[in-house]
C-alpha cells in the first residue's frame, strides 16, 4: 500500500524515541560495555614504520609472561584466497581485508595490525605487546597520491596491475584501477565553448571520528560455537566475514548488536572482531578487545585523500556544453577507493551534453580507507562547485541561477548512463530561491557560498517481524543497527499502519541468529529498505487482525475493513457489530488461530536519490586565517521525513561533518610516514564554539517507491559544505582556497601571497 | 602490585573499592565500580565523554586518577536522575532530540548539569564555549544547545 | 531485444573488446547475466560481483528479478554503497 497522500497520524510527527532514556541516564549498552565471566583483555601490535618487510616476529617472551594466555599473529589465521566483496566503499577483496587485520610478510602502514595478544588484565596485555620482538626490514614509502603515482614510487604490492587499462600493464604499480565515464564527444563540446574555466583542487583524507572506538567482546567455545557482542553497521556484516577470515560456519557465529556510538561508514567492515575470536580460540576463555583513539586514528579507515582536476566550458548565457574531471583517490594500502561514485557524483547535479571523467584508484602506505558518508561524492563536489562557482564569476552570473540553468530534471540523462527519476532537485533549488538566507544582506567582510550535492541513496536487503502481544501492543524487529533514530522511524511506520499509537510500538534490533538477513545500516538505507519491510510486515498483521475479526463475527474477511485501529464491518451490509480494537483481538488471538505475527524481507529497489543545497555566511579573520561560520542553511530534498527531528538531525551533523572537513581535519604525516596528530586535540572535529545553528530546510518530493515516500536523508548532507565554504571564503577576500583543509596558517598564507 | 584502597562517595552513596595506582577513575568506574555511563572516546581529556563531577566539578575522569576519588563527592551521569524522575536536562535532551548515537550523550548531560549549576542563566555562546571540551560527531550541537537552553529555562522556572 | 551500454568501467570493455553497445536477448536481470558471460567470458560474472545496472534509467542492485523490456537500456555501472 502507499500512505504518501493518506492523512497521517504519527509518521511526520516527533516522538521521544524509544531508546532515549537508556541513552541519556548512560544504561545503554554500547560495545565497550560488557563482560563476559572469565574474560580476558585482547590487545594488537602495530607496525610504528609505514612499509616493512616482517623478517620475523618472536612471541616466546610474551607468552611467557604470566597471565599471559594467547599470542597469535597472521600464521593463526588461515591464508584466504583472493575474493571479491563488496564492503559499504565499494568491492573490497577478502585476502586484502585478511592482511588489513593482521599484516602478512609486510607492514604497509603506521598501525598496521602484526600480533595480538590476550591477558588477564589491560595492563599485562601491553606488557606482553612490548615483550613481542619483530625484526622489520624498511623499505621507502609513499603517503602522496601523486607521488604514488609516479615512475620509480616504491610498489606496495608487486601483483597490482591496473585494472581497466588495455592492454593490461606488464609491471607492477600503485595504481589499482582506472575508470572512465564520457558522454557525448568532449571535443566538440569545449570547441563550442564561450568560456572556460579549469583548476586543481586537493584534499586531505578525513576520519569519520565516531566518538566511540572499535570495541568486541568475543567468545569461542569448545564446540566451536562463537559469540560476538560489538557495534558496528551491520551485525550480519561481522558475522559473514568473521566467518570468512577464519574459515567458520556462519551457524556458529552469533552476532549481538551493541548500541553503536556513531560510525558514518566507518564501520561498515571490521577489524577486531576476527582478531578476538581466534585469541579466544586459543586462550579458551572470552576475549575483550577495545581500540585506543589512537589506535583508531592509525589503524582504522579514514575516507580517501584526492587530488582532482575540473575544466568546464560554457557558452556566454550559461548553457554548460563541456565538463571534464580527472581524480586521483587515495585507496589506503589496499585497492578499494570510492572512485566510483567520485567519478559520478561530481556532474551528477547538472545536465551536460559532454562530459569526460578520468578516475585512479591508488594505493599508498595509509590505512586502508573506509566509506564515510557519501563515499566519494564530496570529494568529487568540493572541486566540481568549486569550478561552477568561478565559471559563475567568469560569466557574470548568479552563482544559483547558474546551477538552475544548468540543474537536471527528471529524465535528465547523467555521463555514467542513468536517468533521473523522481528527483526534488527542482525543488530544493527554489526552496533555496525563496529562503531568506539567500536574500539577506551580508555583513561587510562577510562572504556568502552556495553549493550543491548529490547522493544516489540505496535499497537493498532487509528483513523485519512485527508481533502482536496478548495485550494489544506491538513488538518490532529489524536486522537494522540502530545508528541515529531508526527504532523510532521503525515504530512509527508501524504504529501508522496499524493505527495505534506509537507508545503501544517498541521496536528492537535483532541479532544475527533472531531475524532475516539484513544488510548494513549504511547508504542511507534503513528508513527505505528496512522501513519498507517493517511497513510490510504491518500490512501483513493488519490483514491477519482483519481475518480473526471476521471470524469472531462470521462474516466474509472482504466484509471487514480496518480503521485507526480498529477492525470495523465494510458498510452496513456486512452486518452491524461493535467495532474490535487490536487489544480486543490480540486478546483472543490463541481462540482465531494462535499468535498474530508477519515476517518480511525484501529486496528494495527504488530508492530515490538525494539532493541538497547548502547556503554558507563566512567571516574571514585576516590576521589569523581563521574563518568563521556566521550562518548555515542546509535545504535538502528527504522525500518524506518519518521523524523530522532526527532528519534534521542528520542534515546538521552531516554539514558539521562537512564544516569540519573544510575547514580543520586532516591527516598529518612526517616524513618517516607515520601520523603526527592521531589525537583529538590535534586532528580537530569542529567542536560547539566552533558553530552557529545549523538550519536545516526539509523539501519533501514524495519518493514514490517508498509507502511513506521516504528517500535517504544521511549522506547528501556532506557533500555540499567544502564548496560552500571555499566559494563563502572567495566572496569574503576574493581568494580561491583550493585544497582542504582551508585551515587558519592556509588562509594566512593565501592573503600574505595574494599581497 | 598492591593495590590502593579508596573510600568514597559515588551519587550520593558512600562507596569503596580497591585499584592500582595507575589505573584512571575512568577505568574504576566502568571496570571496577561498574558503572558504565561514563564513555571511553579518548582517554587523554579531549572529548569528554567521560566527563563526571568530583565535588560539583566538572572533570574528566580519564585524566583523574582513581586514588584521587579519597574523600570526595562524585557525581556521575548515573546519578542525574532522581530515580525514575529525569532530569530537567535529560527530559530536554530527549525531547530536543538532542542525540543521535548518544555515546557523547553522558558527557553532554554532565557537562551541562555543570554549566548550569554554575550559570543558571547562560547565553547561547557562554553554554557553546562551557561545552567545547565534549565532542559530538552526530549533531552538529544545533539540537543539544537548544536543549540546552531550554533545560536551563525550565530550571529557573521560566518554562516546563 | 533489450540493449546494453558499457557507460563506464573500462574493465568491462577489455571484456567486450571494445564494443559499448550490443543487443542481448533476454527478459529479466538474471538472464541478461548469463548471456553476457556467454557473449562476452567474465563479463557476466564482473557484472554479477561488482556492478549494478540502470534499467531504463532506474539503478538496481542484485536483483536477479528486474524486468526487462523489449526496448529497455541497460547500463552498467559500478555498484553503490554508502557510508
Ligand atoms: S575519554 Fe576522557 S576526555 Fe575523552
Ligand atoms: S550523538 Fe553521537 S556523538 Fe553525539
Amino acid at each position: 500500500m502507499n500512505y504518501i497522500n493518506s492523512d497521517l497520524k504519527v509518521v511526520g510527527t516527533r516522538p521521544v524515541r524509544p531508546d532515549g532514556v537508556d541513552k541519556v541516564t548512560g544504561r545503554a549498552v554500547f560495545s565497550a560495555d560488557t563482560r563476559a565471566s572469565g574474560m580476558l583483555w585482547g590487545k594488537i601490535l602495530r607496525s610504528p614504520h609505514a612499509h616493512a618487510r616482517i623478517v620475523s616476529i618472536d612471541t616466546s617472551k610474551a607468552e611467557a609472561l604470566k597471565g599471559v594466555y594467547a599470542v597469535i599473529t597472521s600464521a593463526d589465521f588461515p591464508n584466504i584466497a583472493s575474493e571479491e566483496a563488496f564492503v559499504g566503499e565499494g568491492p573490497m577483496n577478502f585476502r586484502d581485508l585478511s592482511c588489513n587485520i593482521m599484516a602478512r610478510g609486510k607492514v604497509l602502514y603506521e598501525g598496521h595490525a602484526l600480533a595480538a595478544v590476550a591477558a588477564v588484565t589491560p595492563a599485562v596485555a601491553e606488557q606482553a605487546l612490548a615483550l613481542i620482538a619483530v625484526q622489520y626490514d624498511v623499505l621507502p614509502h609513499v603517503i602522496d597520491v601523486d607521488d604514488a603515482m609516479k615512475d620509480g614510487a616504491p610498489v606496495l604490492h608487486d601483483d597490482m596491475f591496473t585494472a581497466g587499462v588495455n592492454p593490461k600493464p606488464t609491471k607492477a604499480s600503485n595504481i589499482a584501477k582506472v575508470v572512465t565515464f564520457k558522454k557525448g564527444d568532449i571535443d566538440a563540446g569545449f570547441a563550442e565553448a564561450e568560456v572556460i574555466f579549469e583548476d586543481s583542487y586537493t584534499t586531505k583524507p578525513v576520519h569519520q571520528a565516531y566518538i566511540e572506538p572499535h570495541a568486541c567482546l568475543a567468545n569461542y567455545n569448545a564446540d566451536g560455537q562463537v559469540t560476538i557482542h560489538a557495534s558496528s553497521q551491520g551485525h550480519f556484516m561481522v558475522r559473514a566475514y568473521t566467518a570468512k577470515l577464519l574459515g567458520l560456519d556462519m551457524a556458529n557465529i552469533r552476532v549481538n548488536p551493541a548500541e553503536i556510538g556513531g560510525g558514518f561508514g566507518g564501520k561498515t567492515l571490521i577489524y577486531l572482531e576476527p582478531v578476538a575470536v581466534a585469541l579466544s580460540r586459543k586462550a579458551g576463555k572470552p576475549v575483550k578487545m577495545q581500540m585506543s583513539r589512537e589506535d583508531v586514528f592509525r589503524g582504522s579507515g579514514p575516507t580517501s585523500g584526492a587530488s582532482v582536476t575540473v575544466k568546464l566550458g560554457a557558452k556566454k548565457d550559461g548553457t554548460i556544453v563541456a565538463a571534464q574531471q580527472v581524480l586521483k583517490f587515495q585507496a589506503g594500502a589496499f585497492a578499494g577507493s570510492p572512485i566510483g561514485p567520485g567519478c559520478m557524483c561530481g556532474f551528477a547535479m547538472y545536465d551536460i551534453p559532454n562530459v569526460d571523467v578520468l578516475g585512479y584508484d591508488v594505493v599508498s602506505n595509509r590505512p586502508k580507507v573506509a566509506a564515510y558518508r557519501a563515499p566519494g561524492a564530496p570529494i568529487s563536489s568540493f572541486a566540481v562547485e568549486c569550478a561552477v562557482d568561478d565559471l559563475a564569476r567568469k560569466l557574470g552570473m548568479d552563482p544559483l541561477v547558474l546551477r538552475e540553468k544548468n540543474a537536471v530534471v527528471n529524465g535528465s540523462k547523467t555521463h555514467y548512463g542513468v536517468s533521473h527519476t523522481n528527483i526534488g532537485f527542482t525543488q530544493v533549488l527554489a526552496a533555496t530561491r525563496a529562503h531568506p538566507h539567500w536574500k539577506a544582506p551580508l555583513a561587510e567582510g562577510h562572504g556568502r557560498g552556495l553549493a550543491v550535492g548529490f547522493w544516489f541513496n540505496i535499497g537493498g536487503e532487509s528483513s523485519a517481524t512485527v508481533h502482536i502481544n496478548e495485550d494489544g501492543t506491538v513488538m518490532v524487529a529489524t536486522g537494522s543497527p540502530d545508528i541515529g533514530g531508526s527504532r523510532a522511524s521503525m515504530g512509527m511506520m508501524t504504529a501508522e499502519v496499524l493505527g495505534v499509537p506509537v507508545s503501544k510500538v517498541r521496536t528492537i534490533v535483532a541479532d544475527t541468529a533472531s531475524i532475516g538477513f539484513t544488510f548494513l545500516t549504511g547508504g542511507s538505507r534503513v528508513t527505505f529498505a528496512t522501513g519498507m519491510a517493517v511497513t510490510q510486515a504491518a500490512e501483513k498483521v493488519v490483514e491477519q487482525l482483519k481475518a480473526r475479526a471476521a471470524q469472531t463475527w462470521d462474516i466474509p474477511v472482504d466484509a471487514v475493513e480496518w480503521q485507526d485501529g480498529k477492525a470495523v464491518p465494510a458498510g452496513t451490509n456486512a452486518g452491524a457489530f461493535e467495532p474490535l480494537d487490536l487489544a480486543a483481538i490480540a486478546a483472543k488471538q490463541g481462540r482465531t488461530g494462535g499468535p498474530i505475527n508477519a515476517e518480511v524481507s525484501v529486496n528494495a529497489q527504488g530508492a530515490g536519490a538525494g539532493f541538497g543545497a547548502h547556503i554558507c555566511d563566512v567571516a574571514v579573520d585576516k590576521e589569523t586565517g581563521k574563518v568563521e561560520i556566521v550562518r548555515y542553511t542546509a535545504i535538502q530534498d528527504v522525500g518524506k521525513a518519518i521523524h523530522p527531528s532526527y532528519v534534521e538531525g542528520q542534515i546538521q551533523g552531516g554539514a558539521v561533518q562537512g564544516i569540519g572537513w573544510a575547514l580543520s581535519e586532516e591527516y598529518i604525516y612526517n616524513d618517516k610516514g607515520q601520523m603526527d596528530n592521531p589525537g583529538f586535540l590535534d586532528y580537530r572535529c569542529p567542536v560547539a564554539s566552533d558553530l552557529p545553528m545549523i538550519e536545516a530546510v526539509l523539501v519533501e518530493v514524495p519518493n514514490p517507491r517508498h509507502p511513506f515516500g521516504a528517500r535517504g536523508v544521511g549522506e547528501v548532507p556532506i557533500v555540499p559544505p567544502m564548496a560552500a565554504i571555499s566559494n563563502a571564503i572567495k566572496g569574503a577576500i576574493g581568494l580561491r582556497m583550493p585544497d582542504l583543509p582551508m585551515s587558519p596558517p592556509k588562509v594566512r598564507a593565501a592573503i600574505d601571497a595574494a599581497g | 602490585m598492591s593495590k590502593s584502597h579508596v573510600t568514597t562517595t559515588i551519587n550520593g552513596e558512600a562507596a569503596e573499592f580497591l585499584c592500582e595506582t595507575q589505573q584512571t577513575m575512568l577505568d574504576v568506574l566502568r571496570d571496577v565500580v561498574g558503572l558504565t555511563g561514563s564513555k571511553e572516546g579518548c582517554a587523554s581529556g579531549d572529548c569528554g565523554a567521560c566527563s563526571i563531577l568530583v565535588d560539583g566539578t566538572l572533570v574528566c575522569s580519564c585524566l583523574m586518577l582513581g586514588v584521587e576519588a579519597e574523600g570526595k563527592s562524585i557525581t556521575t551521569i548515573e546519578g542525574i536522575a532522581q530515580g525514575d524522575q529525569l532530569h530537567p536536562i535529560q527530559q530536554k535532551f530527549l525531547e530536543h532530540a538532542a542525540l543521535q548515537c548518544g555515546f557523547c550523550t553522558p558527557g553532554l548531560i554532565v557537562a551541562t548539569k555543570a554549566l548550569l549549576d554554575e550559570n543558571p542563566n547562560p547565553t547561547e555562546i557562554e553554554a557553546r564555549y562551557w561545552l567545547a571540551g565534549n565532542l559530538c560527531r552526530c549533531t552538529g550541537y544545533d539540537k543539544v544547545i537548544r536543549a540546552v537552553m531550554d533545560a536551563a529555562a525550565v530550571m529557573r522556572g521560566e518554562t516546563v | 531485444m533489450p540493449k546494453v551500454v558499457l557507460a563506464s568501467g573500462s574493465a568491462s570493455l577489455a571484456l567486450t573488446g571494445g564494443v559499448t553497445e550490443f543487443e542481448v536477448e533476454a527478459t529479466n536481470f538474471r538472464r541478461l547475466i548469463l548471456e553476457l558471460e556467454k557473449c562476452f567470458p567474465g563479463l557476466g560474472t564482473q557484472v554479477e560481483e561488482s556492478m549494478a545496472v540502470a534499467i531504463d534509467g532506474e539503478i538496481y542492485q542484485d536483483a536477479y528479478g528486474a524486468v526487462l523490456r523489449p526496448g529497455s537500456e541497460i547500463v552498467l555501472i559500478p555498484k553503490i554503497g554508502g557510508g
